[in-house]
């Protein structure tokens, strides 16, 4: 096996260094670039996470010294950091940019000069974010309204009076122009690059699902885009858009977030969905059960994410029936939910599973995905949501679905794709390793908060009655092993690049049957000097 | 000296009542969390108790399906792992199965959707209708705004109107809980339909009361409305629930919820002097400083 693919020494024509890195129009360049900073911000995120889990280890102030207006912007800084710099740039921009041309067997992005204008807009936005944080006057610095930016708090509260909103307000355009431009690609490529043979109804599901999230992406966007313009000319041009002393409507800015917010969350988990099916079939040796069922459920999802968004504002005080539409409405999402998780399982009925890293993370990812998921079915009663919103137990659900669902995604595909992307295997026992420290931690950070939020803590807060304070301090412990989860990652990935084991274009046997195993590993610069033709 | 004479009227009061001093003072309920709490505060409201029995039943389905999709995975990790089965069989479709957990699903949402709904329309929103379609007239109104970082209550119908703050942890009287004890509580009578007015006075915050099962945004430039009938004596705590600037965590609500006798002795207080009246609450429920206490034994 080792020596398999040393024909992938053939002479590649390769640009200079700088060239090839900052000029790139080659979706696999690309792609390592979106996936270098999608590391680089989730560790900054994960850091942020580790203070607040620091702050509320136990009551009193533990870490920011009682400058809650810091803590309120760490908090509102990790969520922006993990949805927008840590998963949406690895699942789309990194796994979307390097494996959906080739699974296709396009020779690489339609835009190809586009796809660098989404990358490098990318840095721009974080460093915009990260600004932020520094600008304003005494403890009145950086964002801290949380990534909700809800109106009247971000705009008449004396703590946002600086510059730092408006920073971040920049940083979401610019990172959501780098989205629409991405999603436009993708569209672009998928529907007209295909290979000869390569029909949609044959397309590999994670093509599917980055096809549904490009979709996605390109209606809400420019909805966060509009509703934020109008923030920004509220703060500082006058207008009313969102102040009732004005005749402005706070709720209204409330509705437009949520039609952007909600997608948002399909956004991060579809691609997850795709490399999880993928993983599952490589696994398991055989193809995904229900294709055709597992693409229907993943558009149905897209469209039902875009009419439930006011599921999130149960508590603003909207008409009984536009509620009781909107518990309607997500509960239904649970259907084409239900479908994939019985899909997978039944993908791997009957299988023969061998239980590599990339389908731990898999497997783990389908179970906890559905604990988040039905958590998310008791939160849509609008009924049962009054005592549980803005509690921990929301907190608890989301970071099932986000934590231990799109980002065991990420590493799911991590593990899956890195020998195709580098060249190198890593070793099998440390993923191993990685994914159970990961696994206890990330449960251990977020089951107990369950209880938390039943027992009525609200979210947001930096310190707690000192009842909450037993499942306060052990969440706080695994958030510490999910911590050193991260680190470990990381010599994974260090241990992977010094031993440099090369594997051959497919090492994972019989069961990987999309196109990106057909070609070397890495794959030549120009993946497809002839197109392949799907039979 | 007018506060103390105050203080002092309330303290009698509360003597002369032995039946409610006594009897609750000894044990006077609280309502809060309590530590490694698994569970939704005690419900002493007929909406949180109703959501509460809702809720139970949720869990109850939601841990079932969790088990089952854990046992499915767990049973073919087992069974088709691939020393146990080398040779993976070829099905990719099976109609009926894909028929079957589609229309399972749906139907296991309709068991939860018809109830909900009705939880829905009779509990919530307003006082309209909260048993059997009945609609329930409120007895009494308070309003409700929140502003950075403390809650404003009136009582329309009284004409008292007062701030309420967090207590700062030396302030704390004993027994007092520390981020949920006020200066100034809201008092109502035991039993009684309460009906909310609520509003914001700067940002968005949320005036909510776990045990009673009320969460409703104080959004400015809107008037929502809420309401509870709290059916057991005691003292609950809550929290604002909507984020709203530094402090944030530091505007908790506290309601006295006491018998007819002693609201109306409150409200004779709290019309003149607010800090005597909370005092005097205080001094009922036994959580009394040295000084006061002293006096009460002279």
């Amino acid at each position: 096996m080792a020596h398999a693919s040393t024909a992938d020494t053939h002479h590649d024509h390769t640009p200079p260094f700088f060239t090839r890195w900052f000029c790139s129009t080659n979706h696999k360049d690309i792609g390592t670039l979106y996936i270098i900073y999608a590391i680089f911000a989730g560790l900054l995120g994960a850091a942020f996470s580790i203070f607040i889990r620091m702050e509320l280890q136990a009551p009193g102030d533990q870490f920011f010294n009682g400058n809650y207006q810091l803590y309120n912007v760490i908090l509102t800084g990790h969520a922006f950091l993990m949805v927008f710099f840590l998963i949406m740039p690895a699942l789309i921009g990194g796994f979307g940019n390097w494996f959906v041309p080739i699974m296709i067997g396009a020779p690489d992005m339609a835009f190809p000069r586009m796809n660098n204008i989404s990358f490098w807009l990318m840095v721009p936005a974080m460093l915009l974010l990260l600004a932020s944080v520094f600008v304003g006057t005494g403890e009145a610095r950086g964002v801290g309204t949380g990534w909700t930016v809800y109106p009247p708090l971000s705009v008449v509260d004396a703590n946002h009076k600086g510059m730092a909103v408006d920073l971040a307000i920049f940083s979401l355009h610019i990172a959501g122009m780098s989205s629409i431009l991405g999603a436009i690609n993708f569209i672009v490529t998928i529907f007209n690059m295909r290979a000869p043979g390569m029909t949609l109804s044959k397309m590999p599901l994670f093509a599917w699902a980055i096809l549904v999230t490009a979709f996605l992406l390109l209606l809400a966007l420019p909805v966060l885009a509009g509703a934020i313009t109008m923030l920004l000319t509220d703060r500082n041009l006058g207008t009313n858009f969102f102040n009732p002393a004005g005749g402005g409507d706070p709720v209204l800015f409330q509705h437009l977030f949520w039609f952007f917010g909600h997608p948002e969350v399909y956004v991060l988990i579809i691609p997850a969905f795709g490399i999880v099916s993928e993983v599952v079939s490589t696994f398991s040796r055989k193809p995904v059960f229900g294709y055709l069922g597992m693409v229907g459920a993943m558009c149905c999802i897209g469209i039902l994410g875009f009419i439930v968004w006011a599921h999130h504002m149960f508590a603003v005080g909207l008409n009984p029936d536009v509620e009781a539409y909107y518990m309607f409405a997500t509960m239904v999402i649970a259907v084409p939910t239900g479908i994939k998780i019985f899909s997978w399982i039944a993908t791997m009925w009957g299988g023969s599973l061998e239980f590599k890293t990339p389908m731990l993370f898999a497997i783990g990812f389908i179970f906890l995905f559905t604990v988040g998921g039905v958590t998310g079915v008791v939160l849509a009663n609008s009924a049962i949501d009054v005592p549980m919103h803005d509690t921990y137990y929301v907190v608890a659900h989301f970071h099932y679905a986000m934590s231990l669902g799109a980002l065991f995604g990420v590493f799911c595909g991590f593990y899956y794709w890195i020998s195709k992307m580098s060249g190198y295997q890593y070793s099998e026992w440390m993923g191993k390793v990685h994914f159970w420290i990961f696994f206890i931690g990330t449960n251990l950070t977020f089951f107990p908060q369950h209880f938390l939020g039943l027992a009525g803590m609200p979210r947001r807060i930096p310190d707690y009655p000192d009842v909450y304070a037993g499942w306060n301090y052990w969440s706080s412990i695994g958030s510490y092993i999910a911590a050193a989860g991260a680190i470990w990652f990381l010599i994974v990935v260090a241990e992977m690049f010094i031993a440099k084991r090369r594997v051959g274009d497919n090492p994972w046997g019989e069961g990987a049957k999309t196109i990106e195993w057909q070609v070397s590993s890495p794959p030549p610069f120009h993946t497809f000097e002839k197109l392949p033709v799907v039979k | 000296m007018l506060k103390q004479l105050l203080v002092n009227i309330g303290l009698f009061m509360a003597a002369a009542m032995p039946a409610m001093a006594q009897g609750e003072s000894s044990e006077n309920y609280v309502g809060m969390a309590k530590p490694w709490q698994l569970n939704f505060q005690e419900a002493v409201t007929p909406v949180m108790a109703r959501l509460d029995s809702l809720h139970h039943y949720l869990v109850i389905l939601i841990t079932v399906i969790t088990v089952v999709v854990m046992a499915l995975l767990l049973y073919v990790c087992v069974r088709f792992r691939r020393s146990a089965n080398p040779v993976p069989s070829k099905n990719t479709h099976n109609t009926l199965i894909e028929i079957i957990w589609t229309t399972v699903p749906i139907i296991i949402l309709a068991f939860i959707f018809v109830p909900s709904k009705r939880l829905h329309y009779e509990c919530l929103h307003s006082i309209g209708c909260a048993e059997d379609g009945v609609p329930v007239e409120p007895d009494m109104t308070l309003k409700i705004i929140g502003y950075q970082w403390y809650w404003n209550y009136e009582y329309p119908d009284q004409e008292i109107v007062y701030d309420s703050y967090m207590k700062q942890e030396e302030n704390l009287l004993p027994g007092e809980p520390r981020l949920l004890a006020v200066d100034n509580p809201i008092v109502v009578p035991v039993n009684a339909n309460v009906r909310l007015l609520i509003t914001g006075g700067d940002v968005i915050h949320d005036w909510a009361m776990p045990a009673f099962g009320v969460k409703q945004d104080a959004v400015p430039g809107r008037l929502n409305e809420s309401w509870f009938r709290a059916e057991k004596e005691g003292t609950y705590y809550g929290q604002c629930s909507e984020l709203c600037g530094r402090l944030h965590g530091f505007m908790p609500i506290q309601v006295e919820v006491v018998s007819q006798e002693e609201y109306d002795a409150w409200l004779e207080v709290a019309a003149n002097d607010i800090e005597a009246a909370s005092q005097m609450m205080a001094a009922l429920r036994g959580r009394t400083t040295m000084e006061v206490a002293e006096n009460e034994q002279e």
